[in-house]
């Protein structure tokens, strides 16, 4: 029978959890590297057992964690980020220039054919790749520097290159998103890129349909149609049909926010804005499966209500139903941050999220019941799945 | 022989449990303390200075014989009680978060 491992990374230090098929009973392992930041922890795709983690702290800087054996022991590689030439400026939260700093790294993900082949996220927003197992690591300099980089802005996180997506019918071809800056696409292998944020509308910004400057929380594709992506951006779900040439809305009827902006002309404007939230993600059999959980607006960061639900469309967007079988239904005041959610590819399909409140809850349904596997870990950073043989 | 202090996280990275003990040849100094420590443990590099400059990382603090090294020159001569290995050089994660 199949198995599945999940691996957490939580503020405090990482943790393994590992399940049959059934993921009725689970092992958890942990903490790893007790203290530490783990912002995010992933396996390769050809060899489950490479495992590759990062490891921060506000006091030492920056790790990379490698282990070859599914995560029973690790042995830390190289961390030395060094942004290619001299790296100029970004705007910083006030609008005026600010250097380029390395400060940790958000993403980790592992080539599709190459267990020592990993890409990796950093703040101050750039991509790194890695073709020695992690040992040394060089910056696809090509997107910082495109041209938009001297206008990019952080989010309340900071200035994250925090999504990945490869794609596994074109080797040449990968997606980046970056807060709050948006979302761009190479098609040579990371040489050069292009912002992909047309049909965008961000009313939260000075110019609301900017070629760069929107919060893009977390982008999602399903492997077998990699041409359409799901974005949660700030508010609102959106769905690309052509690799991220446009976006549409597909927030339907999720949740929503009214907001009040003050306009150029020192009036306010409401606006009716659905679906903020930070994660998003695709069932692993079903490309027009997606899930998110709604968070109640940028200035709560908590469900809805106090209700923890997840929200499912079977039609890629715009028709949405709410799951909340086994999941919190008052008093409930956690988020779920951008790289907390997964899906495993067993037959039915698994979804996991973890929490800020330290849970991590599973379904081995593809949503219909949850239960969670753990419920007092420290505040969920990451969580990914791998399903193994 | 020269005794060198970590903090508890920076023994777990490196693997070390209580003191570590270099042999230095030449003027012993921060730098050449530093320098000694990262060649024989490489995972901390980055970890007490920044790859790239050099620079102390701003919570991480040097101090030997009661005294705060943080922000005497890299080069700067360390205490005789350093050097003669009758004191540690402490390297110290700073107190904060409350």
């Amino acid at each position: 029978m199949s198995k599945v491992r999940v691996l957490v990374g939580t503020r405090k230090g990482a943790f393994v959890l590992a399940s049959d098929g059934k993921r009725e009973q689970w092992e958890v392992s942990g903490p790893h590297f007790a203290g530490w930041e783990l912002y995010h922890l992933k396996g390769s795709p050809v060899d489950p057992n490479r495992l590759y983690a990062s490891q921060s702290s506000g006091w030492f800087g920056q790790q990379i964690q490698r282990s070859n054996d599914g995560g029973k022991t690790w042995e830390p590689v190289g961390n030395k980020f060094v942004y290619d030439g001299v790296p100029g400026t970004h705007q910083w939260y006030d609008g005026t220039p600010h250097p380029w700093e390395f400060k940790r790294v958000w993403h980790l993900e592992p080539s599709l054919t190459d267990p020592d082949t990993v890409y990796a996220g950093v703040e101050d927003a750039a991509l790194f790749r890695s073709t020695d197992g992690g040992q040394t690591w060089q910056e696809l300099a090509g997107l910082r520097e495109h041209g938009t980089g001297p206008h990019w802005q952080p989010g309340a996180g900071g200035l994250c290159l925090h999504t990945i997506i490869l794609d596994s019918s074109d080797p040449q071809r990968m997606f980046i998103a970056i807060s709050a800056a948006g979302a761009f696409r190479t098609d040579d292998g990371g040489q050069t890129w292009k912002p992909i944020n047309r049909g965008l509308r961000s009313v939260y910004i000075p110019d609301p349909t900017a070629e760069v400057g929107h919060c893009v929380h977390h982008v999602a594709m399903h492997p077998s149609r990699p041409k359409v992506l799901f974005m949660q951006k700030h508010w609102e779900v959106m769905r690309s049909d052509d690799a991220g040439d446009s976006w549409r809305d597909v927030s339907g009827n999720l949740p929503g926010d009214q907001v009040i902006h003050p306009g150029k002309d020192g009036t306010t404007r409401k606006f009716d804005l659905k679906g903020f939230g930070f994660v998003i993600d695709v069932h692993a059999h079903e490309p027009e499966t997606i899930y998110v959980v709604p968070i109640k607006s940028d200035s709560q960061h908590f469900p809805p209500e106090g209700k923890l639900r997840v929200y499912r469309s079977r039609t890629g967007g715009n028709e949405w139903e709410p799951l909340s079988n086994g999941l919190p239904q008052s008093n409930c005041y956690v988020n779920v941050l951008r790289d907390a959610m997964a899906v495993d590819s067993l037959d039915r399909c698994g979804v996991y999220f973890g929490t800020t409140g330290g849970q991590v809850y599973a379904s081995p349904d593809a949503g219909d019941t949850w239960a969670p596997i753990v419920r007092d870990l420290p505040p969920v950073l990451s969580v990914e799945a791998q399903t193994l043989p | 022989m020269i005794r060198v202090v970590l903090p508890a996280h920076l023994r777990t990275l490196a693997r070390v449990e209580g003191e570590v003990t270099l042999e230095i040849q030449g003027p012993i100094t921060q730098r050449s303390v530093l320098d000694a420590l990262e060649a024989r443990y490489p995972m901390l590099q980055g970890t007490l200075r920044d790859h790239v400059t050099q620079k102390r990382r701003p919570f991480v603090r040097f101090f030997a014989c009661e005294e705060d090294l943080s922000h005497t020159p890299p080069d700067a001569a360390l205490p005789d009680a350093v050097a003669s290995g009758a004191e540690p050089f402490l390297v110290v994660g700073a107190i904060a978060g409350g």
